[in-house]
């Protein structure tokens, strides 16, 4: 242990926070918020001081802890971050904040506490940090599972109608993907043995990094395949996806955001951290599976999502078709590929959070999530219609946002190692142009309609259609067909008058919770440079590493060839 | 070669005895039959406290006992070879008392279930007027249950420590029969009970049949009844091949039978569900605990030399176990047969450490026995709070919003199963971790694989009751025996807390902190014979 002990802090203060939190049922409502947020806000405080004890020049693992654990068994509670953990905890300690304030007057399913769903969210927190934080398989491993039970009871217990379908779902695909990990970890722990001193196995990532070029191809495929499978699920890449558009829809908002904006990340998280450095032969090997498999998912998510009658299902199938980008990022195999996958960690983090809040407080309003229930919502709620106008700008990757860099610098290094995938993916972006701008034609242009705006009570379908278009969105004229009805922007006033009454704009503390995602958005887009710096060394570290051991490889098999 | 050394000798001489070695063991059959005399002797009033303290001390004193000698490295084969009692013999005493005594304490709650979980005349004819008034005037409990209790646990203790054919045999003889008496003692339903203990005495009949048999084919391959001999007879090969793979087929039945391994399962499911709860817990935990100690200490004395012989048939049978029980438990609806099949999943995960045949696989077996057996019993004591008008209401709809009726026993329900399903920081992960671990070691992965998708199974079935617990809203029971009666959860006596306690403690502890119990429990070969 070295300096000042963050990480294990960043653990222990959410850890602490849920269970004060938890136990505050008796408390007043919104003391139990304040104490919830005030500790979230000590956590973002705590991250943003790591990044400042950060030396961004050095690739490897920092502030690291290490711990006996289990002597019996040789396993060790170890702790450290590089640049790519780095910025996914900074990212977590800013979105936890964030979706507290976005939950602040979330109507809870009737006999569940606040205090219960802070409490879980905290503790969710804790669990997510650990897993970026663990410098120890075992300790991923750990709270990787550990992840899955604040999420399932979130999911569970104050989620959307089919919510115990969808907690059971999420829960088993990814227990099944823990499980499979499991037998991986178990394997890499016993063939560690034939290649430490002294016969005694480990789990330290840094002990197994060095003997990753040891291990044999063909152990190392077994190996590689259990994790590839978990971090699949987790990612998820496409044949294991459906759990998340149940997941994500039935979530409540806050938890979804979480869930979409980095519980997900851990999938990929899990290549770059576990079967790259580790396992480098067997990723060499198999990369084409999991290059096709993101390729896949690239269209897939991104024609399903055009084709999604729900909204929040909507948001994750355009999180599954991103995940193909990053995914194909990190096994691209170069160093801008890899930058921009992690890059686009967090810019789609930030990128779909926003979207999700926003969407969240859209369903919130209008009290349903089909997308033909909203209508001309601009015109009632033009701050929410903007915020989902940069919401989806930013998902789609328009020049100026965090998610272009990323984008870019993917499909830039994609080119470059795999020309035909980078032109395929290419693909992928105008895909998501179309569906994007789609919905939000549907949703936010056009004439004032739809049960979620209007209320289920105003006669809505009567009267909407010889509603005139107004002037300003000509653009989306064509979506409408009208036999015009004469007089009429005053008559379109009104509705929009009326429906703004029961469908009101983002009120501050809205606005407040959505500013510092639309500023970040913007400020890496147009200036990445402060979290490049970071990523950029462990990256390249990362690809050396891989690179210098598929080459000890052959050198490896020749001498082991001769004995 | 010295094939013979059993040769028949001249005069009979008396075997020595290593009293220290055995006193565990007699100090419980002491108290047995110490307890017999009390059930007669003592008066109505007297007998409840009487036999509860004296089963407590027994277990107690047998438990200090097995750890004093256990420090101190006695170890000794004793009674002409009958009996070994090496470290691994004290480990497994130590597992099984420390189990037993919670299980006693929770088959001596009276509070519960008012008068205890047993019935006051087993002898009643059930329906008869002499039954019902016995039922409504809720008489003290028979305490006869405790003598039983006191000789099956003796029996359980000597099963593993056997060394020789015979003394396995009668070991399981006397571990088994008060068992069958036990499982027909429930003071509720009391056909199902008697059912199980009929069902389970004839099927429990043949298994020992069977067993027998194996081992007078045994008997016949080797000459000679010791493992010892046994081993050294085919390691040196030369002999009718046959004999023996039959006869360890037919001693291999009888042993899973008892460990409730399918598909040798088919009485568990019904026996655990008629049983009255305290027994069930009792029998999924020390049974359990018996019959794998006595397989790993056959397995790796006996068997060992011919592990090329039966190790496919035994990966065929930790699969079918594993898989039946995961698949068939996700159709049950009643919480007491849930566990059964779980524990049939259990006992094929248990059986990878067996076959394992390495030091790491019988260290983690007796590991992953001890955690499962904490959580199960735990599991079983918290059933017994969960009761309608008639008695426990096992049956899973009565477990519908149980977190809003009562969260600590929700939370503690959860914990178990969270435990069973072998999530982190919990004692099943860390058993399932060192189980599979040395399977691994010892070349068994698809093994370990086919068991990672059966404990995803599992999971299921685990997860369901997490749902219907927290998830779903109360509703009056609905197509159990128990139509439109209200579900209530009793206030748990002393002893039904201390055991639920106990069992959470141990079950949170062993998934933090299980370095200093892993180390305890490793045993060092060679296991004595």
């Amino acid at each position: 242990m070295n300096g000042f002990p963050y990480l294990l802090l960043l653990l222990v203060i959410p850890l602490v926070g849920a269970v004060v939190v938890g136990s505050m049922k008796g408390a007043p409502v919104r003391t139990v918020k304040l104490v919830a947020l005030g500790i979230s806000l000590l956590v973002l405080v705590l991250a943003a001081a790591l990044w400042i004890a950060h030396t961004p020049s050095d690739g490897g693992l920092q502030h690291t802890m290490s711990v006996t654990w289990i002597a019996a068994l040789g396993l060790k509670f170890s702790l450290g971050v590089d640049g790519i953990s780095l910025v996914m905890i900074a990212l977590i300690a800013l979105l936890v904040p964030i979706v507290i304030g976005a939950s602040w007057e979330e109507k809870l399913p009737e006999g569940r506490s606040v205090a219960g769903y802070l409490g879980l969210l905290l503790s969710l927190e804790a669990a997510m940090i650990a897993v970026f934080a663990a410098s120890d398989v075992f300790v991923f491993y750990v709270a990787f599972e550990l992840m899955l039970i604040p999420m399932y009871f979130l999911i569970g217990a104050y989620g959307g109608p089919r919510r115990a379908y969808a907690a059971m779902k999420f829960f088993l695909y990814s227990f099944v993907g823990g499980l499979l990990m499991l037998a991986s970890l178990i394997g890499l722990y016993v063939t560690s043995k034939d290649h430490l001193p002294g016969g005694t196995g480990s789990l330290d990532w840094e002990t197994l990094k060095s003997i990753a070029h040891q291990i044999p191809e063909s152990t190392q495929m077994w190996i590689f395949a259990g994790f590839a499978i978990a971090f699949a699920i987790k990612a998820p890449l496409v044949p294991f996806h459906t759990w998340l558009p149940d997941a994500g829809a039935e979530a409540p908002i806050g938890t979804g955001t979480l869930l979409v904006g980095v519980l997900d990340k851990v999938g990929t998280f899990g290549f770059l951290r576990i079967c790259i450095p580790l396992l480098p032969a067997a990723s060499s090997k198999l990369a084409w599976l999991i290059i096709l498999l993101s390729v896949i998912g690239i269209f897939y998510g991104g024609l399903l999502a055009a084709g999604q009658t729900d909204l929040k299902r909507f948001v994750t199938y355009t999180s599954i078709a991103h995940f193909g980008f990053i995914a194909l990022g990190v096994f691209a195999f170069t160093t801008q590929a890899m930058t921009g996958a992690v890059f686009y960690m967090v810019a789609h983090g930030l990128a779909t959070g926003l979207l999700f809040l926003v969407v969240g407080m859209l369903t919130q309003r209008g009290g349903s999530r089909l997308i033909s229930d909203y209508g001309g919502v601009w015109k009632v709620a033009p701050l929410l219609g903007g915020m989902f106008l940069i919401a989806a700008l930013a998902t789609v990757a328009l020049p100026g946002t965090s998610s272009f860099i990323a984008e870019f610098l993917v499909l830039l290094g994609t080119f470059a190692a795999l020309p035909g995938w980078g032109v395929a993916a290419t693909v992928g972006i105008v895909i998501a142009a179309i569906y994007m701008l789609w919905i939000f034609q549907r949703t936010m242009t056009g004439p004032v309609r739809g049960v979620g705006v209007l209320g289920s009570d105003s006669d809505g379908e009567s009267f909407l259609p010889s509603v005139p278009l107004p002037t300003t969105s000509g653009w989306s004229a064509g979506s409408v067909d009208h036999d015009g009805h004469g007089d009429t922007v005053t008559r379109t006033m009104t509705i929009a008058a009326e429906a703004r009454k029961r469908f009101p704009d983002l009120n501050g503390r809205e606005i407040a919770v959505l500013t510092p995602l639309v500023v970040l958005i913007v400020f890496l887009g147009i200036y990445p440079r402060p979290v490049l710096d970071v990523i950029d060394p462990t990256v390249r570290s990362t690809i050396s590493q891989f690179q210098g051991q598929a080459t000890d490889d052959v050198t490896v098999g020749q001498t082991g060839g001769g004995k | 070669m010295s094939l013979l050394t059993a040769a028949p000798v001249e005069t009979i001489v008396a075997p020595s005895v290593d009293f220290v070695a055995i006193m565990p063991v007699l100090i419980l059959l002491g108290a047995a039959v110490i307890s017999v005399v009390v059930e007669a002797a003592a008066g109505r009033k007297a007998r409840y406290p009487l036999q509860v303290g004296l089963s407590a001390v027994a277990i107690l004193g047998a438990g200090a006992w097995t750890v004093v000698a256990g420090s101190k490295s006695h170890f000794a084969v004793t009674l002409a070879g009958a009996i070994s009692v090496d470290q691994a013999t004290y480990v497994m005493w130590g597992i099984l008392l420390a189990l037993a005594l919670v299980s006693v304490l929770l088959m001596a709650d009276r509070v519960s279930e008012p008068g205890g979980a047993f019935v006051a005349q087993a002898a009643a004819r059930i329906g008869s007027a002499r039954d019902r008034t016995a039922a409504l005037t809720a008489t003290p409990m028979q305490t006869e249950v405790f003598p039983l209790t006191l000789f099956a646990i003796s029996g359980m203790m000597v099963f593993p420590a056997a060394s020789d054919m015979i003394t396995l045999f009668i070991a399981l003889e006397v571990l088994s029969l008060p068992l069958y008496l036990m499982c027909g003692l429930a003071r509720r339903r009391r056909l199902i009970s008697q059912e199980a203990a009929v069902k389970y005495f004839l099927l429990g009949a043949f298994a020992s049949a069977i067993l027998l048999y194996g081992i007078a084919l045994l008997y016949g391959y080797a000459g000679s009844l010791r493992f010892a001999d046994i081993a050294a007879v085919s390691q040196a090969g030369g002999r009718n091949d046959l004999l023996l793979l039959i006869g360890m087929a037919l001693l291999v039945v009888g042993l899973l039978f008892k460990g409730s391994v399918g598909p040798f399962h088919s009485w568990t499911p019904d026996v655990y569900q008629g049983a009255p709860t305290p027994v069930t817990a009792f029998m999924a935990s020390c049974t359990k605990v018996a019959a794998f100690a006595a397989m790993l200490r056959i397995f790796m004395v006996a068997f060992e030399p011919t592990s090329w012989s039966w190790r496919g048939v035994m990966w065929a049978v930790a699969i079918a176990s594993m898989l039946i029980g995961a698949i068939i438990g996700i159709t049950q609806t009643d919480l007491k047969r849930v566990l059964a099949y779980s524990s049939v999943a259990h006992a094929g995960f248990l059986l990878l450490g067996v076959i394992s045949l390495s030091e790491k696989g019988v260290s983690s077996t007796l590991f992953y026995l001890l955690t499962y057996g904490f959580a199960t019993i735990g599991a079983f004591a918290l059933l017994t709070l969960v009761r309608s008008g008639e008695g426990e209401a096992p049956h899973l709809s009565a477990w519908a919003g149980m977190a809003k009726k009562s969260p600590v026993l929700a939370g503690i329900m959860t914990l178990f199963l969270l435990s069973f399903a072998g999530i982190p920081l919990t004692s099943g992960f860390i058993g399932k971790l060192t189980i599979f671990t040395a399977a691994t070691e010892s070349g068994m992965a698809p093994l370990v694989v086919v068991a990672m998708v059966a404990t995803a199974i599992t999971a299921f079935f685990y997860l369901r009751v997490v749902v219907l617990m927290y998830f779903a809203a109360p509703v009056p029971v609905t197509g159990g025996v128990d139509d439109s009666e209200t579900v209530a959860v009793a206030l748990p006596g002393a002893f039904t807390m201390i055991v639920i306690a106990v069992c959470a403690a141990v079950t949170l502890l062993l998934g933090l902190l299980p370095s200093a119990v892993i180390d305890l429990l490793t045993v060092h070969f060679p296991l004595l014979s």
